[in-house]
């Protein structure tokens, strides 16, 4: 390990760490003990309470409930980066009659908390005689005018990372501005920032627990309907483990892809010179810290 | 401006407690998150690894299952009654916690390996490399982002409204017991947020361009 903060530790550095190493592994134990036996002592590891999830009727509504969890994280997802695509195109725009409104809309809907997103279209919109509102449209909605935001400024991020050159260079030879952000500008930026911009998927993913609040039926909604069910001892602890699973497991896998790409843009040196030399736009950044929730 | 005028008290009880969620959560998750962070990158094989388990573990997460867990889970634990505020903060802090680290993490990796051997190679001993070189440096490059991370943690204590927890989010369903418009109070909330995110905003534009490392 190259590290910045210590020195190839001596004899007696070797010693400090390994007591360190033991005190650890004794805290994380005791951590870990103690929950373990709360949950034992509370009946949450009894047969009754686990019951439930030996039925393949409630691993069908599961799957179902995942699928509805997937097909609004797949259309907020694509739909963000739609947005995220014609918002970034006008804020880079030269005429400011475009900008700045686009402008105005992206710190506008960055600042907005995402479940009050949702709450507008779900219980602000309706009464006004807006009907086509369910509880899918509200979660899509409201994922995608945040994320799409927020990937515009990844996306500008990305452009105004490339050297002045390239758009110099399509110019030179002739190109249209269409032309030079098509061919030249957009997919060296979306290359560059693509680790980034799967990480922000991961964010649309997570976020869609979120429409558990606005009744829309996905895992977290089963989660709490199974939990509750009193004739198998209500057993929110052991659903709520198996939910989380499922949540966890499916960012997991997606978090991976956005880890490999990374890994594999980095294996580029052009790319790898091009992500150091991305400036740093509040909020986004590369290697994951920077992804915004 | 009536509905906002005439129901100025559930407004400033919502956001007050908005206010008291973000200021402890934010205390609590920076004392954690630093012992997360100080673990990810200690020179101890196993503190690395349970700091990148957990770090791991909890950014894929939603928050809103760590809420859902201690709203709904946690009594049935039988650990004493703590009320649905306080196990709000303890979701939003363990959250936040692992972005804090991870901020922190990336901050002393923008510190070049040259800048501790030059610092060792002047005859600096561990403590002064510390203090007079490599923190500096760490320190001010994490500012913009970990504000970053604040500002996240202001929009998801909004999370809490699905658990009880009356704050900026429950504004709503106050209000709609008293017929007011959905849509006006949840405007004014939003614009709310964008005033408090706007303040945060400009805090962390102020301490980027007075803090910049320049190398």
């Amino acid at each position: 390990m190259t590290s910045v903060l210590y020195d190839v530790p001596g004899p007696r550095a070797i010693r400090r760490n390994r007591i360190l190493a033991v005190l650890t592994v004794i805290v994380v134990l005791a951590v870990v003990g103690f929950v373990v036996y709360r949950f034992a002592a509370t009946g949450q590891f009894t047969a009754d309470k686990w019951r439930l999830f030996t039925y393949p009727l409630v691993w069908e509504n599961v799957w179902a409930a995942t699928l509805r969890t997937l097909s609004a994280f797949g259309a907020a997802a694509v739909l963000s980066i739609v947005l995220g695509l014609v918002l970034s195109i006008g804020r880079v725009s030269v005429h400011a009659w475009i900008r700045v409104p686009v402008m105005l809309f992206t710190e506008l809907f960055r600042a907005v908390p995402v479940l009050i997103l949702m709450m507008i279209m779900y219980y602000g919109l309706p009464p006004l005689g807006v009907t086509f509102v369910t509880p899918f449209v509200a979660v899509v909605t409201g994922l995608t005018l945040y994320n799409g935001s927020v990937l515009a400024e990844v996306f500008r991020a990305g452009i105004e990372s490339l050297p002045k050159g390239q758009t110099e260079a399509g110019y030179a030879i002739g190109m249209r501005k269409s032309a030079v952000m098509l061919y030249i500008q957009y997919p060296q930026a979306v290359r560059a920032m693509l680790p980034v911009i799967i990480s922000q998927l991961v964010v649309v993913l997570k976020d869609t627990a979120l429409g558990f609040i606005v009744t829309f039926q996905e895992l977290l909604y089963l989660a709490k309907f199974y939990g509750a069910q009193v004739t198998f001892g209500s057993p929110i602890i052991p659903s709520t483990i198996v939910f989380g699973t499922i949540y966890i497991l499916l960012c997991l896998a997606l978090s991976g892809v956005a880890k490999w790409v990374e890994i594999r843009t980095r294996r580029s040196p052009r790319i790898a010179r091009q992500i150091k030399a991305i400036p740093a736009v509040p909020g986004v950044g590369v290697g994951g810290a920077g992804v915004i929730d | 401006m009536d509905v906002l005028l005439n129901n100025l008290d559930i407004f400033v009880e919502g956001f007050k407690n908005t206010i008291i969620l973000f200021v402890v959560s934010a205390v609590l998750a920076l004392v954690l998150g630093t012992i997360v962070g100080a673990m990810r990158v200690s020179p101890v094989p196993v503190m690395r690894a349970v700091g990148t388990f957990y770090v791991n573990l909890v950014r894929n997460t939603p928050l809103t299952l760590l809420m859902f867990f201690f709203a709904f889970g946690y009594p049935k634990l039988q650990l004493g009654n703590l009320s649905f505020t306080t196990l709000a903060i303890i979701a939003l802090s363990l959250y936040t916690a692992t972005y804090v680290a991870e901020v922190l993490r990336s901050g002393f990796n923008t510190v070049p390996v040259g800048q501790a051997e030059a610092a060792r190679a002047i005859g600096l001993s561990f403590g002064p490399t510390m203090s007079l070189v490599i923190l500096p440096q760490a320190f001010r490059a994490v500012i913009p982002p970990m504000m970053s991370v604040f500002i996240a943690l202001l929009k998801n204590t909004t999370v809490a409204a699905g658990f009880s927890v009356a704050e900026a989010g429950t504004i709503r369903s106050y209000l709609a017991e008293r017929g007011e418009p959905a849509i006006i109070v949840l405007l004014w909330v939003a614009a709310i947020f964008i005033v408090l995110v706007s303040i945060l905003s400009v805090i962390q534009r102020r301490l980027e361009v007075r803090w910049r490392v320049a190398r």
